[in-house]
């Protein structure tokens, strides 16, 4: 019972899976609408198990903000980060095992691509933090 | 919340249990009985039935019968329904009880029992549900039906596996105190129901631990959140009358001599209990207890606390030397290195190790926790 969030970057797939790092903008359009059906059939699967606690893709186009002093407006800069590293969405779930929260990031990863291929694309998984138990001694 | 509200909550799982003893489908019963509920909450507050349980059997089984009667697995259902009733007895014990013992069904995953337990024994709401566990309320209606689903055609016709349903419980009081829900609350609820109806030792010494944590629940944060140790927490804030309570139940378990490892639990937490002050606690006699505890259950987060205990009572050089001993990637295992690490004196090493244990953490209660501990450590060392 823990809650993963896999996160979705612009990172491809191995060296060795050539389709892993055609951009998006390259596929076909049936193969774009094949791969954002694939990501809602599985939201919808993890709806059904009850393990989905959100999934939310987000815009590329991010800035850096910081604060510059008291009454002064916001600082904007960049982005200056790689592509690879942007986000470009996730999903966080709430799961029973590390090993079920791996096998839905496989899932997840292979998501189709061109020719309808999986991606095997790299997904980051992470832990949630949790509450402290109550019987600690 | 309601006088009605708190009546229906109680009533609500006791009319699952005869439900489902008369043999009715658990998924659908669990449904009738929701209708039920509702009936009663408009039609109660202007004509209040003379016997409310009674009331609610009636109009949930009406329910059931008209459901199942509609359903499109009708002939095989009905079969069922045909063999059934032997109506009147409405006072039965066990059917709670044995509705938990359903719920906790081995079939089930933990998440799902706990989650099909509070829904169908403990009463709650669905939204309730999601909100303590922090899921979205479709998500927590989905997991509930799974669950229900797995568990409709499993029939029970003797108490299940007892373990499996304190584990549950267990688990659901570990939650704590999060959100609009009190899970620990509500996990001592449920136990105190299931020691009435069964007479077991270990169900026993499960609600004493309970009881003796719960009693130390306002101590254990500050009021900025922040986790405070055993060790510092201010003892007058501690609730003598359910430590008592405690106390008395353990006894009274551990006389019948059949040991298990909620009962040793309850011990140990019992002797923390006892100590007007920190430097008071009895740690030879909780050390005793860790090594019971330790045959019961040969689990290595009970050796690592027993190692805490033998730092108290044979010094941190011996308890490091223990820690060595254990699988290195055990949690929180650094955080006691660190903690005895300072109190054998290294205090730049203890900070290094405070740092790597808050890097290690799984909650951010705990991290901030030991970040506070190798800061001190590091201001003590720099000035």
């Amino acid at each position: 019972m823990a809650k993963y969030l896999l996160l979705k970057h612009y990172r491809g797939g191995p060296e060795r899976m050539p389709i892993g790092n055609v951009p998006m903008d390259q596929w076909s359009p049936e193969e774009v609408t094949d791969h954002i059906q694939f990501m809602r059939d599985l939201a919808d699967e993890l709806e059904e198990n009850g393990e989905l606690v959100d999934a939310q893709a987000l815009s590329p186009e991010g800035t850096f903000v910081r604060y510059d002093g008291e009454g002064k407006p916001p600082v904007t800069d960049g982005p200056f980060v790689e592509t690879k590293d942007l986000i470009a969405g996730w999903m966080a779930i709430d799961v029973d095992s590390q090993e079920r929260a791996y096998e839905v990031a496989a899932r997840l990863s292979s998501a189709p691509g061109p020719g309808g291929q999986p991606l095997h694309e790299w997904l980051e998984v992470r832990p949630f933090m949790v509450e402290p138990p109550t019987v600690t001694e | 919340m309601s006088g009605l509200d708190e009546q229906l909550k109680l009533l609500g799982p006791q009319v699952l249990g005869v439900l489902v003893r008369r043999g009715a489908d658990f998924a659908a019963a669990e449904d009738a009985v929701q209708e039920a509920l509702l009936a009663a909450v408009e039609r109660w507050p202007a004509e209040a039935p003379a016997e409310p349980k009674g009331w609610l059997i009636t109009v949930a089984w009406r329910k059931y019968v008209d459901m199942v009667r509609s359903a499109d697995a009708r002939r095989r259902r009905e079969e069922r329904f045909h063999d059934e009733p032997e109506p009147g007895e409405t006072e039965n014990a066990d059917d709670t009880l044995q509705l938990l013992f359903l719920c906790c069904h081995p079939d089930l995953s933990p998440t799902a029992a706990i989650a099909l337990t509070l829904r169908a024994v403990g009463g709650l709401t669905t939204r309730q549900i999601a909100l303590a566990h922090l899921v979205p309320e479709a998500t927590m209606a989905q997991r509930i039906s799974r669950a229900k689903r797995t568990v409709s055609d499993r029939r029970l016709t003797r108490l299940g596996d007892l373990g499996r349903v304190l584990k549950v419980l267990y688990l659901v009081f570990n939650e704590g105190y999060g959100g609009e829900v009190d899970l620990a609350a509500e996990a001592i609820r449920l136990t105190r129901q299931l020691a009435r109806a069964a007479d077991d030792p270990e169900v026993a010494g499960l609600l004493a631990l309970m009881l003796l944590h719960d009693a130390r629940r306002t101590s254990r944060r500050g009021s900025d959140g922040s986790l405070i140790a055993l060790a510092d927490q201010d003892r007058s804030l501690w609730d003598t009358t359910l430590i008592a309570e405690g106390v008395e139940i353990l006894q009274t378990a551990l006389a019948k001599d059949r040991l298990g490892e909620y009962q040793a639990q309850a011990a140990i937490a019992a002797l923390h209990a006892d100590a007007p002050e920190a430097d008071e606690t009895d740690w030879p006699q909780v050390l005793e207890w860790y090594d019971e505890l330790l045959r019961l259950t040969d689990s290595p987060v009970v050796a690592l606390n027993r190692v805490v205990a033998l730092g108290e009572v044979d010094g941190p050089l011996v308890a490091l030397r223990a820690l060595d001993e254990l699988p290195a990637d055990l949690p929180r295992l650094v955080a006691v290195r660190a903690h005895l690490t300072e109190r054998a004196g290294s205090l730049e090493h203890a900070a290094e190790l405070y740092a790597d244990a808050a890097h290690l953490a799984t909650s951010t209660a705990e991290r901030d926790h030991l970040t506070r501990q190798a800061a001190r450590l590091r201001q003590g060392l720099a000035g």
